[in-house]
């Protein structure tokens, strides 16, 4: 099947509108899928137009801010567009696998707005396989708010495919109560008393960078030899009973129980969790962490004026320095410590917010062409016992 | 339609059976040929070509013969627990729960109310470390100071044995409710002990509850994967998980594809196998 046709065609039952509005079933096969509550968007979707009157966002869980008003709220006041947000990415690779296959035939998959972290393949994979919109930047004038450093990433070079969402770095949590405190990987994997308490992730990125740094390889210029050394290294943590899974965000609820001592974490995800148990603890390893970010990206058949809208809503430090202090994220965006100071006083000496100098000294980006190599992801799955 | 009908009398059977024939040939028979047609590609996601690659079988066996067995194992362990569970139960239950038979048989259903994934979810807080039941079997010290369930075979097993319960007891009830009690009355009548009795008269009579309930439990439990990812350790994964991480984690269709085949083609074998040893006819009861 051609897939430009089927779009085209779909395009055009949205201009059709009124049969496509009075059919939910039809609507749904257009747009929907089988888990998702919108769908509304797709009668929209493309480029060109005017927004809808409802955004549908796929994001990570202990994403976003809670407290009311909530930016969700503050921009339906400013443009009268609902935000359906739904906490439907657990791994990049198993959201990919969700919406590939509508992709692939050229369907929209019901979200005008879905994240995927450069610390993995995906990104780059969206883009070459041309599964998502090109933004309106007419429609984001606050783009100029965007940080140089965030400005020319390898799989967008030119920012015209997606915009950071929040960045965050890989860590060790650990409870104080069950552990004196975990700051090295080596302590992680080999303590007898961590026995069976311990997690890392199944994300590759996140897990492999953090082992690398603690062989003294470097994450972001890998080589097999530097690769399967820190394979070997998870595997024998793992025959020796101390690692007890491999999780995507589920460490979450092990670790604020009590089942883990110590795990692999993510810097915002603990600092919320702190809020509840202030037994636990995060840091960046001693001998180095990893630095990631989330973009946004329009899937196919997304309507690129609405999410343009919202990519340009977020994109005023207001908003955005709101949602970095609530998550306990990095904001990419210019001009946001004044709000947050206004917002939290507190804000600006934490480190997980505004990393200073000293820690963005310790935290690294891994190599792109370690994510995507083929080999490797087997022998990765292999370790998981998959 | 009526008249058309009467004339083609023989054509009623093939009419009533064509509903079920295009729903299995829609939804059973065209997906397998797909999968079947993708078990044989080669290459990496997103271009797959198809090549008769047969290898994608034998590196299938050789890379996971492990999970394979593991799968088996598990399968097997949770359907003799289930059974050694399930039938003491439903005994009591058909022979001597009397007017309240009803309400015990909606108390082992009504746990399935609830979606599978939250019942093993549930056994996550149930088994846990600092949990009660953890708790307790420590201080009778039937569990080392710093031993633990969750994460470990014994959970695994015993989540599936929870998971697949009902399928295992609810056939062998029916079998047991259809007994005749005069033919008990007759053992007894000519000097059967209630063992004997339940040996040569209730066993055998409750034997196709016993082969349908087994076959129900370890065909599902063999390719089930939430328990071991949920309530395992990379050391329990089981050839589910394997498939299931092929399939959505690292994007490799064509050998998820064959180690599917496979696992259908092994459960297949041993159900051949264990129709030989109980013989067919307790198979169709």
């Amino acid at each position: 099947m051609n897939p430009r046709m089927t779009r085209d065609e779909l395009l055009r039952r949205g201009a059709a509108g009124v049969t496509l509005l009075s059919l939910p079933g039809l609507l749904a096969a257009c747009g929907g899928g089988d888990d998702n509550g919108g769908g509304e968007s797709a009668s929209g979707g493309g480029g060109g137009g005017e927004p809808n009157d409802v955004l549908n966002f796929s994001n990570w869980e202990l994403y976003i801010d809670t407290k009311k008003p909530t930016t969700f709220q503050q921009f339906k006041n400013k443009t009268g567009i609902k935000v359906n947000y739904f906490e439907d990415v657990n791994s990049n690779d198993g959201y990919f696998a969700k919406v590939q296959g509508r992709l692939r035939q050229g369907q929209g998959i019901g979200r005008d707005i879905f994240v995927a972290t450069d610390n993995s393949r995906f990104p780059g994979l969206y883009v070459d396989q041309k599964w998502v919109e090109k933004l309106d930047k007419s429609m984001i004038p606050n783009i100029s708010n965007l940080i140089p450093a965030q400005q020319h990433p390898p799989f967008d070079p030119n920012r015209d495919y997606a915009l950071p969402w929040l960045s965050g770095m890989d860590g060790i949590a650990w409870n104080e109560d069950l552990t004196d405190p975990v700051t090295t990987v080596d302590k992680l994997f080999n303590d007898p008393k961590l026995k069976g308490k311990v997690t890392v992730w199944g994300e590759m990125g996140d897990t492999l960078g953090l082992v690398m740094l603690s062989n003294g390889d470097d994450p972001s210029n890998v080589t097999d030899e530097s690769f399967d050394r820190a394979i070997k290294k998870v595997e024998k943590a793992r025959d020796s009973g101390q690692i007890r899974r491999f999780t995507g965000n589920d460490y979450a609820q092990p670790l604020a129980r009590g089942d883990l001592a110590a795990c692999f974490a993510w810097s915002g995800d603990v600092a919320q969790l702190i809020a509840d148990n202030p037994k636990l603890h995060w840091g960046i390893p001693e001998t180095g962490g990893i630095i990631w970010t989330d973009n946004m990206f329009i899937p196919l058949g997304g309507s690129v004026p609405t999410a343009s809208t919202y990519m340009n809503f977020v994109y005023d430090p207001k908003i955005a320095a709101k949602i970095a202090v609530e998550t306990g994220y990095i904001s990419s965006v210019k001009g946001v410590k004044p709000f947050a100071l206004k917002l939290d006083p507190k804000s600006g000496n934490n480190p997980l917010v505004f990393p200073d100098s000293a820690t963005l000294a310790k935290v690294h980006q891994n190599d792109p062409k370690m994510l995507s190599n083929q080999d490797y992801i087997t022998k990765w799955q292999k370790v998981q016992g998959q | 339609m009526g008249a058309f009908l009467h004339r083609h009398r023989s054509l009623t059977p093939y009419l009533l059976l064509g509903p079920g024939l295009l729903w299995l040939g829609i939804f059973f028979l065209i997906p397998l040929g797909f999968l079947g047609y993708e078990s044989l590609q080669s290459g990496v996601f997103p271009s797959f070509q198809f090549t008769w690659e047969f290898s994608n079988f034998s590196n299938g066996i050789r890379d996971y013969h492990e999970q394979f067995v593991r799968s088996f194992v598990y399968a097997g362990l949770a359907t003799v627990a289930c059974l050694l569970l399930a039938y003491p139960l439903v005994y009591w239950i058909a022979f001597r729960a009397g007017r309240w038979r009803n309400l015990f048989l909606l108390a082992i259903v009504a746990p399935f109310f609830v979606t599978y994934l939250v019942r093993t979810l549930a056994w996550l807080n149930i088994l846990a470390d600092q949990g009660p039941v953890v708790g307790l079997l420590r201080d009778l010290h039937i569990l080392a100071p710093d031993g633990r369930l969750l994460a470990t075979t014994f959970a695994v097993v015993s989540g599936i044995t929870y998971n697949f319960f009902p399928f295992m007891a609810l056939p062998i009830y029916v079998s047991l409710e259809q007994i005749d009690p005069r033919l008990l009355e007759a053992a007894k009548d000519l000097y059967a002990s209630p063992t004997k009795a339940f040996l040569r008269v209730t066993l055998p009579l409750s034997a196709p509850g016993i082969v349908a309930g087994t076959l129900l439990t370890f065909i599902p439990a063999a390719g089930d994967f939430i328990n071991a990812a949920l309530l395992g350790t990379p050391k329990q994964t089981m050839i589910g998980n394997v498939i299931q991480a092929k399939f959505l984690e690292s994007l490799d269709y064509p050998m998820a594809a064959s180690l599917s085949f496979l696992l259908m083609g092994a459960i297949l074998v041993t159900l051949l196998v264990y129709a030989r040893i109980v013989g067919t006819e307790k198979l169709t009861g």
